[in-house]
């Protein structure tokens, strides 16, 4: 039943993002995404034709957040080919440890006017349960976003790869583990909130949240960390690391064969992709302003894969492009034509895995490859051959 | 009074047609007690008459003259109460007689116990299991004198559990104390609460019961039926254990196959369930509408109609998408799961978002009653159809040439391709055959759950992790992972919760696997690296 390993056919020949165009793109989206957009938003009066809405930079910074977890997603299953269909929970557990800091700063403004968050008046507790220990404070929220997720992954990725959990039995067991955890962030007795999740921010670092000048900062911020992951993603890809990885997706055995010990490398960029998915959702919360259990559902994370694939697994940019173009027209159909979109997605899913398997930016290098045959064909038709 | 009460009772009996006229009428008095006490007293006559009096009463058609005559109104007639003979003239004056929440209580309970001198059986245990949880007292001795005459041991037993349980306020501790031994002879939860109560101290740190002996007793009678509780408590966990593990076996049955043979998830398993729920519902529907006399046999004929219509389903995905991605796992996961949403969307524009209503025939309601425990029959009727199913796979698996190509397939593809058998068209029937089994699934969960668009969704993890644990390619792996992961949880939910059970099963079943990663049963011989 097994032919030759079936991602060989499709591992991407050439990496568009590297040449010199690649670098001037990526010159050209941090101007635009650092500076343009952010001034536009900010400086540029409301009601001239270049100002860009608020409505605009939350929906370009909630996207860009996906994009960094379709990188990490990438970096999991178009490098290493493993496919996990749980990031969600790490994208969530990264939400609500920074979630729990933009909590505290609400102080007491809340609904009750009381010194805690609104749902622990509710449900009549008295002091702060254990897991907000020292909560109030950034710097430990921020470590608890990178700690939290990594950790979890550290963890479970230890004892499945240990075992040889592989292939559908890998992202099957990573879907319970979102679910499992769905379930338990929906009891109010885990202390986050229950359904309702945390909302309602009012401040970050004391800054309130709703000023042009806080959302310019984040937007930003993310497109600072969007771009990084792009350079880290590109560093590990192209180390001998990376190589390993690539090697292990198309043929793990050989790779044992060869002395190296697979487990380290799987557990290794598992945990970096939890932590990224992490770094995501701390940076998504403030400027989307909710989270709650239902981001850990089972159909989000497995969405997830679906802007890989759109883009392009095992292309750096692939993933960027994917969340883009899958999140644009979400937000567009959900509006316009709210019973299509599940149509669009189930077909997206089908289409991309029979038909484009390399995805938006792979048939674009196909093109590209093609074309430059041709010219070769015409210019130096012995060298084309 | 209820001494006396029992004489006035014994010598009414004999003198059936005419009741005490004097009693009935105070039935006519203003004042609440008076009302009450003519109550009680008629039920203690044991009159037939009595009954059918109070039942007038209880129904509002007791009226007061204003000489004081009880008299009862129906329609135009007016009947004088005690009689019961018609009055001519009617009276042209009455005062509906005034009912209040206590009176109808007592009303209520007195009726009751007055039908239990019925002589018909049925409606004897009938009035019997209505006054079990009584507080009146003055029901005690009509059920004295019910007891005196009843033959019957169900009903007999009944009315001693309530004899005991209103003799528990008596003021005399010998009675109290034969009360609260015979209630140790029962196993019903509520005397448990109710004993304890014994053990209670007033304000003054006097316990409320003031007898030793008697509180000696409660002990005893306590432990006792804890002691019975245990058992049921036991018993109804593994019977709903089982419950759930012949669900999860119905729904993984299907799955074993298609990933046992294919190496592929069906993430769109969950909507050949719900296919299969549906086809329930069309059938009931068309059933409803053509032929309403055969109604409750509707389920008999879904059963092959929703297994035709996954499997048709089924089969047009494998050739349609599944063929294509063969040998590509993941892929296949991703494929499926857009099949998946685009069924949902489809159902949901076809039959509405809202849950449709699928009812249990009538032969399906009602259960078995055991002591503190139902077997409900349609949770028996599950756990043997999810029999029959396994039986059925059995014998397609092991009796029949597509079951040995299937199995050959499965164990070795490329050998079982060398030596003839068609795998291609055995991988489409196997997937019919996994759909189907996942349509027939769907018949029981519509008898148990809701049948929406998205009842699926929730139990591809669940099938899942039996097959996990379970391991493929044989049928015994499936059945013991899922009996024993359903009875495992319904004996870890009361302890932990529902969530905490899940969670908790899950990290089993990941420790499970470090140990053996192919499953409880493993196919013999060597597991070929995918």
């Amino acid at each position: 039943m097994k032919p030759e390993n079936p991602t060989l056919r499709y591992a991407p020949r050439s990496e568009p993002f590297f040449t010199r165009g690649g670098w001037i793109a990526l010159a050209g989206f941090a101007f635009i995404t650092l500076i343009l957009l952010p001034s536009l938003y900010v400086f540029v009066p409301d009601g001239h034709p270049l100002h860009v809405s608020a409505y605009t930079v939350t929906l370009v910074g909630k996207i860009m957040c996906y994009a960094i977890v379709a990188m990490a997603m990438n970096l999991i299953w178009g490098y290493t080919g493993i496919l996990s269909l749980g990031h969600g929970v790490f994208f969530a557990l990264g939400g609500y440890a920074f979630g729990m800091y933009l909590m505290r700063q609400i102080g007491a403004d809340g609904q009750y006017r009381a010194n805690m968050p609104d749902f622990m008046v509710f449900l009549d507790w008295k002091e702060f349960p254990w897991q907000w220990w020292n909560s109030d404070q950034f710097w430990w929220c921020a470590l608890l976003v990178v700690l939290v997720p990594g950790l979890l992954a550290f963890v479970f990725g230890y004892f499945a790869f240990r075992s040889r959990v592989k292939g559908v039995y890998f992202s099957i067991i990573t879907q319970a583990l979102t679910y499992a955890a769905m379930l338990l962030f929906f009891r109010n007795a885990t202390g986050f909130g229950g359904n309702n999740g945390f909302t309602d921010f009012k401040r970050i670092l004391g800054i309130p949240i709703t000023t042009p000048g806080a959302r310019m900062a984040l937007f930003a911020i993310t497109a600072a960390v969007l771009i990084g992951t792009l350079l880290l993603g590109r560093f590990i890809v192209t180390s001998k690391f990376g190589r390993v990885l690539a090697a292990i997706r198309d043929a793990e055995q050989r790779v044992m064969f060869c002395g190296y010990n697979t487990v380290h490398y799987k557990l290794f960029v598992w945990t970096l992709s939890a932590v990224l998915c992490g770094v995501a959702g701390a940076l998504y919360v403030p400027q989307v302003g909710i989270i709650n259990p239902s981001e850990m559902s089972p159909a989000n994370s497995i969405e997830i894969a679906i802007w890989v694939a759109v883009g392009g697994r095992g292309t750096l940019i692939g993933a960027i492009v994917g969340a883009g173009i899958v999140n644009g027209a979400k937000s567009f159909l959900t509006q316009a034509f709210p019973e299509v979109w599940l149509y669009f997605l189930g077909l997206l899913f089908i289409l991309v895995t029979l038909f484009l398997p390399q995805g938006v930016v792979g048939v674009l290098g196909q093109i590209r490859d093609k074309l430059r045959v041709r010219k070769l064909a015409r210019t130096q038709p012995a060298k084309a051959l | 009074m209820l001494i006396a009460a029992l004489v006035v009772a014994l010598a009414c009996t004999n003198a059936a047609g005419a009741l005490d006229a004097q009693t009935v009428g105070k039935l006519g008095a203003d004042d609440a007690n008076t009302k009450n006490e003519a109550v009680n007293a008629l039920v203690a006559s044991g009159d037939e008459a009595a009954l059918a009096l109070l039942q007038s009463v209880q129904a509002g058609e007791a009226s007061v003259t204003p000489a004081g005559r009880v008299v009862i109104v129906k329609g135009d007639q007016v009947f004088d109460a005690a009689t019961m003979a018609p009055i001519t003239p009617p009276p042209d004056q009455f005062e509906s007689i005034v009912i209040n929440n206590r009176l109808r209580g007592t009303l209520d309970a007195a009726v009751g116990a007055l039908k239990l001198l019925s002589p018909d059986r049925a409606t004897r245990l009938a009035s019997a299991r209505a006054i079990e949880s009584t507080s009146q007292a003055a029901v005690l001795p009509l059920i004295e004198k019910a007891l005196s005459k009843e033959g019957d041991p169900a009903i007999k037993s009944s009315l001693e559990q309530t004899k005991a349980s209103l003799n528990l306020k008596s003021t005399d501790p010998a009675v109290r104390l034969a009360a609260v031994q015979k209630l140790g002879e029962t196993n019903q939860a509520r005397f448990k609460t109710v004993l304890q109560g014994f053990f209670e101290k007033d304000s003054a740190g006097k316990f409320v019961e003031p007898d030793e002996k008697v509180r000696s007793a409660a002990e005893n009678s306590i432990d006792t039926i804890q002691s019975r509780l245990v058992i049921s408590d036991y018993l109804g966990r593994l019977f709903t254990g089982l419950s759930l593990g012949s669900i999860l076996l119905l729904v993984a049955l299907g799955l074993a196959i298609t990933y046992g043979l294919l190496g592929v998830i069906n993430m769109a398993h969950g909507e050949m369930l719900m296919i299969g729920a549906y086809a329930t519902y069309i059938t009931q529907q068309l059933f409803k509408s053509y032929a309403p006399g055969l109604f409750d046999w509707y389920l008999v004929a879904a059963i092959p109609v929703a297994f035709v219509a996954s499997g048709l389903v089924g089969m047009a995905l494998e050739r349609s998408v599944i063929r294509w991605l063969y040998g590509r796992p993941l892929e296949t996961l991703l494929a499926t799961w857009g099949i998946s949403l685009f069924l949902i969307q489809l159902v949901r524009q076809l039959f509405g978002a809202q849950n449709v209503e699928v009812s249990n025939p009538t032969w399906m309601s009602g259960g078995i009653a055991l002591p503190n425990l139902v077997l409900p029959y349609n949770r028996i009727v599950i756990i043997g159809f999810s029999m029959f199913v396994l039986l059925l796979m059995w014998v397609i698996l092991n009796r029949t040439r597509l079951g040995l190509f299937v199995r050959a397939v499965t164990q070795n593809r490329a050998m079982a391709s060398c030596v003839g058998v068609p795998t291609v068209r055995i991988d489409l029937l196997a997937f019919g055959l996994g759909s189907g089994i996942a349509g027939l699934a769907g018949v029981a969960l519509s008898q148990i759950g809701n049948v929406g668009p998205d009842m699926g969704q929730g139990y591809i993890i669940d099938s899942f992790m039996v097959v996990v644990t379970g391991g493929v390619g044989q049928l015994a792996g499936t059945v013991y992972a899922a009996l024993g992961l359903g009875v495992l949880s319904k004996f870890l939910e009361p302890h932990i919760g529902a969530v905490l059970t899940k969670i908790l099963v899950l990290v089993l079943i990941i420790a499970f696997i470090q140990k053996r990663p192919q499953g409880l049963f493993a196919l013999k011989g060597r597991a070929v690296e995918t």
